[in-house]
């Protein structure tokens, strides 16, 4: 360009930089909604092993998407319709790669809600973050959904291994003086880091360690080991079927300490369920919970729950998966209502951190700036005569050193219809 | 001293189940010289249709005779529909096809009878007998021992003293010699098939009350070991399953009990498969090498 | 393209193979925008499943264990990147993230610490081959599917019990993101999926020489016919060690690529289920055949895709959905697989037995054994040397 007219250029764009400059400017940025946001409709997206190892998780899925079903009868949130899409990735982190991706940029979702599994779903943490899609409420109980400064976009539900842990060392600490305590747990991250919060909360190591790999159902030998030794509490860190398989292996070899199981392991229908004819081995398990017991049909969230999944659901019965699954739904819709009609990604993400969201849970959630745990606790609950109730008050800690402390909210009733109340 | 018996002792009854498995697969490898990789899914599949039955008639018992009944018509079907098509010389074809076979079987019955754990109750009482202190079997376990026992006696006598199990034999270690003395080679093939097929649902039945019960993927830990075994004793020896399934319940028995830390079992395992094909390539029971003009 | 009698050297098919796969990918790339990860798969894939067929097709040897030494690469790969990251071998990071998630100014490995990493990958995987090899070239047929069907079941358990190897959860890895010319203008997830298909690019290339050349040749002697080979001065054992070795080194060396793409290490990426998936690629591919082995991994990664969309194309109600998702695209897969073998013409050996015709005559005596086919790349290997 000739000297003039590009002198002339340039004062012509500075005059219109000038008169687009911030303190020129009347009226706000028009809002531009994020990827997978439209006027109609919100899409989420989940993996789930529907098939392969952990398929027992599968009614998770089909929980949340009847929640939401039902949400969107009733005009969805803030106008928009909530889509879910699931995908399957038959519980292999490479299959978890690959639908993630697919859900992220083929099916352009606005978040992750309840991905499924603790293997799976480390394996798309950092992609998460890269292509900063919000990573909500993980349905595993790893610490490390919990990691705000390196994960911002992902944020816990459950309440997490090692917290349940110390509230039952919590527990036996305070019940159980002169009691040899053993633990029986899966050789993974979920038992080591089980094991780890009861360890803390009792004050002590326990007195044996025995553990199993998934691959081998038959535990014999290790519980031969905790029977000779003369354990007479043994925790339990197992998924239902392993729950199942050590209840009975003890009643053969008639060894019966007391049972304590992680959550994880003693929804009293899942492992009944599996115990089939042997269903009274359950009886005096004790174990710990944060949500409404699926066994309960008179609780009034476990009605709602039946409700929904009769009318959008399998027609089924209300398990720990469905309650599991509609508790995180719920969640969703309130954090959905809370970040507003005009939701950004972070705008979500702070009103997560504003925490204080009141549902079918026991005990708050620890959602803050500062962490991004899920639920923050727990209460002891029995088998007693064949039914699995709470006892005593809740408790809430955290998975780092703060005390194990009483909580005493009474629980949250369900809104009319369901549906949370902004 | 306790534990060593008890471990013994419990690891020789989940040998047995080992055996047993394996021996399906030394049969159909013997007939067929493959590896039937479906056998876990179709094993499962005859137990869950013989339990249907089953679980409102006769019981556990009616069940030891339906299972294997299911599992050699799978078998046969499986045979005649695939295998069948593939000739002698599609080895590797053979694989992928049972690997196909598997995953349509297992699918099948999640469709059908769902994903949860389905619990198969023993017969008898699975409360372990102590004797002197010692807690060594429960009665279900003994019933095991007794079964695989007698399935591996009648095998034995089968293949050994009867015609039929010598057209069995024939057909498989030379078919054109056998097809010229009159042997229906094809028909045997079948049977082969068949009767492999029927004996892991044998096994399938023995050892699902012992685990959480009913699923689609529950025999797929014992194929593997199974089939681990198998090598182990040499595929070509059914006393080669046999002493190989009951070696791999102590391997991983030991393991699991003096070390604590059950991740060690399957090092173990590879461990102890590498050593032994070290010394004999063919497995411990292997036969002479026969080198084929 | 060659004048009439003159073979095209082994070299020039190999580096024409290569170019050919390196430009579909890069063009697919762009054509399938949304599927970039799914290509990358296949890429990675591609890699070991290479050196897969080969080990079967052209050598004989039936390895049930590919995912393990794919392990190996991949967490020898992971920790040399790590190891390298930690030792401040970085650059800063290229523009990225903003808002919340604008914590990532963290800098980035330097660029050359991934064919570092990749390399080392590859060379642990080729180490851990040549020592399971020396036990495994005695092995024969199904007792070497058994010992590499044990091999690999160990990687799950290895990550449990070796510290520092991050269990099932496994290991972030801080591979280099692209910088930023190249980055910006192409996508970070591109970048990473030309990358691996520059390496499976060179892969080919190199294995088609070889197999097409005195190596290849060498392979299929050993295989067809040990006493002969033996007699002619071939050192049989040392061959079979070679190509286990070379099988292994692309696993690790695919693995590796895998850690490349998803910035990541699980024990789960690489199970039983990898090992199978990689066997039938090269089966539907046709044993030996690295052109072939292509179409076959592009099958394994797609069909499962494709199967999965049908299913939610279709509209049924919840009880159905229920019972359908998941298992019905199994039962596809499954399904495709079976009737995919079956329906392949009667076995690679009609089709070699019409090629042998011409060059059988140099050879006496020795019924069933193949020539090379026509275009030198091996079928089926004779009866008598499937397993004993």
């Amino acid at each position: 360009m000739r000297a003039p007219i590009r002198a002339a250029a340039l004062v012509a764009a500075t005059a219109l930089v000038a008169a687009c400059s911030p303190t020129n400017q009347p009226s706000p940025e028009p809002y531009v909604p994020p990827r997978g946001v439209t006027e109609t409709e919100i899409r989420l997206g989940t993996h789930q092993p529907l098939t392969g190892p952990a398929s027992s998780y599968s009614r998770v899925a089909l929980a949340m998407k009847a929640y939401f079903d039902h949400v969107n009868a009733h005009g969805g949130v803030h106008g928009r319709q909530i889509v879910l899409l699931i995908k399957d990735d038959g519980y292999n982190p490479a299959t978890t790669q690959t639908v993630v991706r697919e859900l992220v940029e083929q099916d352009e979702v606005f978040a992750i809600v309840g991905g499924l599994g603790t293997p799976t779903h480390s394996a798309v943490l950092d992609y998460l973050k890269e292509e900063q899609v919000p990573d909500l409420f993980v349905a595993s109980g790893a610490g490390s959904w919990n990691q705000p400064a390196r994960y911002p976009g992902t944020f816990g539900f459950q309440t997490d291994y090692t917290t349940e842990g110390k509230i039952v060392g919590h527990y036996l600490a305070e019940e159980s003086a002169g009691e040899m305590v053993c633990a029986f747990h899966q050789d993974d991250d979920f038992g080591r880091e089980f094991v780890a919060g009861v360890e803390a909360g009792l004050g002590t190591p326990v007195a044996l360690r025995q553990s199993y790999i998934t691959s081998n159902t038959n535990v014999a030998p290790q519980v031969q080991a905790m029977q000779s030794a003369g354990c007479t509490v043994v925790v339990l860190a197992t998924l239902p079927s392993f729950t199942a398989q050590v209840l009975r292996t003890a009643d053969q070899l008639s060894f019966r300490p007391q049972f304590i199981a992680s959550t994880a392991g003693s929804d009293y229908a899942t492992v009944g369920a599996i115990l089939g004819v042997d269903k009274a081995l359950l009886e005096g398990l004790i174990s710990t919970g944060y949500l409404p017991i699926a066994t309960h049909p008179d609780d009034p969230w476990i009605a709602l729950f039946q409700r929904i999944l009769d009318e959008y659901g399998d027609g089924g019965e209300v398990d720990n998966n469905v309650v599991v699954g509609m508790s995180i739904a719920y969640l969703t819709v309130q954090v959905l209502q809370r970040a507003g009609r005009e939701i950004t990604v972070d705008g979500l993400i702070t009103a997560i951190e504003e925490g204080e969201f009141r549902g079918p849970g026991l005990v708050p959630f620890a959602f803050s700036p500062t962490s991004h745990a899920g639920y923050s606790g727990g209460r002891m609950s029995k088998v007693t005569n064949g039914e699995q109730n709470y006892f005593g008050p809740a408790y809430v800690t955290d998975a780092g050193s703060a005390p194990v402390t009483e909580y005493t909210e009474p629980a949250a009733v369900p809104p009319p219809d369901g549906i949370p109340t902004p | 001293m306790t534990r060593f018996l008890f471990l013994t002792i419990d690891g020789l009854a989940m040998g047995a189940v080992y055996a047993t498995f394996a021996l399906s697969l030394v049969l159909i490898w013997r007939a067929a010289r493959i590896v039937n990789f479906a056998q876990a899914a179709i094993s499962v599949a005859a137990v869950d249709v013989a339990w249907v039955v089953g679980s409102r008639v006769g019981g556990w018992w009616l069940g030891l005779l339906l299972a294997p009944l299911v599992g050699a018509l799978l078998g046969v079907l499986m045979q005649r529909f695939t295998m069948r098509r593939l000739g002698p010389e599609r080895h590797l074809d053979a694989i992928i096809v049972a690997i196909g076979v598997a995953m349509v079987v297992q699918a099948g019955l999640g469709m059908v009878f769902g994903l949860q754990y389905r619990p198969l109750p023993a017969p008898v009482s699975q409360t372990v007998l102590t004797v002197g202190g010692v807690p060594t079997l429960s009665p279900y376990k003994l019933v095991v021992l007794g079964a695989a026992a007698l399935l591996g006696v009648g095998l034995a006598l089968l293949f050994s003293r009867t015609a039929l199990g010598l057209r069995l034999r024939a057909s498989a270690l030379a078919p054109e010699v056998a097809r010229l003395l009159g042997v229906e080679v094809d028909r045997m093939t079948t049977l082969a098939w068949g009767l492999a097929a029927g004996v892991g649902a044998f096994a399938a039945l023995l050892v699902l009350p012992t685990g959480p019960g009913l699923h689609p993927t529950a025999m797929d830990g014992v194929f593997i070991t199974a089939f681990t075994a198998a090598v182990l004793g040499g595929l070509d020896s059914p006393v080669g399953a046999v002493v190989g399934g009951f070696a791999v319940g102590l391997v991983l028995n030991y393991v699991t009990g003096y070390t604590d830390e059950p991740n060690l079992a399957p090092i173990a395992l590879l461990g102890l498969l590498l050593a032994v094909l070290l010394v004999r390539p063919n497995g411990v029971f292997a036969g002479p090498t026969i080198r084929r003009a | 393209m060659r004048a009439f009698g003159q073979p095209t050297s082994p070299g020039a098919r190999g580096a024409a193979l290569g170019l050919v796969v390196l430009a579909a990918g890069v063009v697919a790339t762009y054509a399938l925008p949304g599927r970039l990860f799914a290509i990358g798969q296949v890429v990675a894939w591609l890699v070991a499943a290479a050196g897969l067929t080969i080990l079967v097709g052209q050598s004989g040897q039936l390895s049930l264990g590919q995912a393990g030494f794919m392990a190996t690469g991949a967490y020898a790969t992971a920790l040399t990147q790590n190891a390298l990251y930690a030792a401040g071998f970085t650059v800063s990071p290229p523009s990225g993230a903003s808002g919340r998630f604008g914590a990532s100014a963290a800098p980035t490995a330097a660029p050359w610490t991934l064919p570092v990493a990749l390399l080392a990958g590859a060379a642990v995987a080729a180490a851990v081959g040549a020592l399971l090899g020396l036990a495994a070239v005695r092995m024969r047929g199904a007792y070497l599917a058994g010992a590499t069907l044990a091999f690999g079941l160990i990687v799950t358990p290895v990550t449990a019990v070796v510290d520092g190897l991050g269990g099932e959860q496994g290991l972030r890895v801080h591979v280099p993101r692209a910088p930023d010319p190249l980055g910006t203008a192409v996508g970070e997830g591109r970048v990473r999926v030309w990358v691996a298909l520059v390496a499976a690019a060179l892969v080919l290339a190199v294995l088609v020489a070889a197999v097409r050349g005195r190596w290849g040749r060498t392979l299929r002697a050993a295989r067809d016919d040990e006493a002969a080979a033996a007699l002619v001065g071939i050192p049989v054992a040392r061959v079979r060690l070679a190509a286990f070795v070379v099988s292994a080194a692309t696993a690790g060396l695919g693995g590796g690529l895998y850690v490349y793409l998803t910035g990541t290490v699980l024990p789960g990426y690489f199970g039983l289920t990898t090992s199978l998936f990689l066997l039938v690629a090269v089966v539907i591919g046709g044993a030996g055949r690295l052109v072939g082995v292509i179409g076959g991994t592009l099958f394994v990664v797609a069909v499962p895709i494709v199967t999965t969309e049908v299913m939610a194309a279709v509209n049924a109600s919840p009880a159905l959905q229920a019972r359908l998702a998941g298992n019905a695209p199994l039962a596809l897969l499954g399904l495709c697989l079976v009737l995919v073998t079956l329906a392949r013409p009667g076995g690679r050996l009609a089709w070699l037995r019409r090629q042998v015709g011409v060059r059988r005559g140099a050879r006496v005596g020795s019924p069933g054994v193949h020539g090379p086919g026509r275009d030198g790349t091996g079928g089926k290997p004779p009866t008598r040397h499937v397993p004993e």
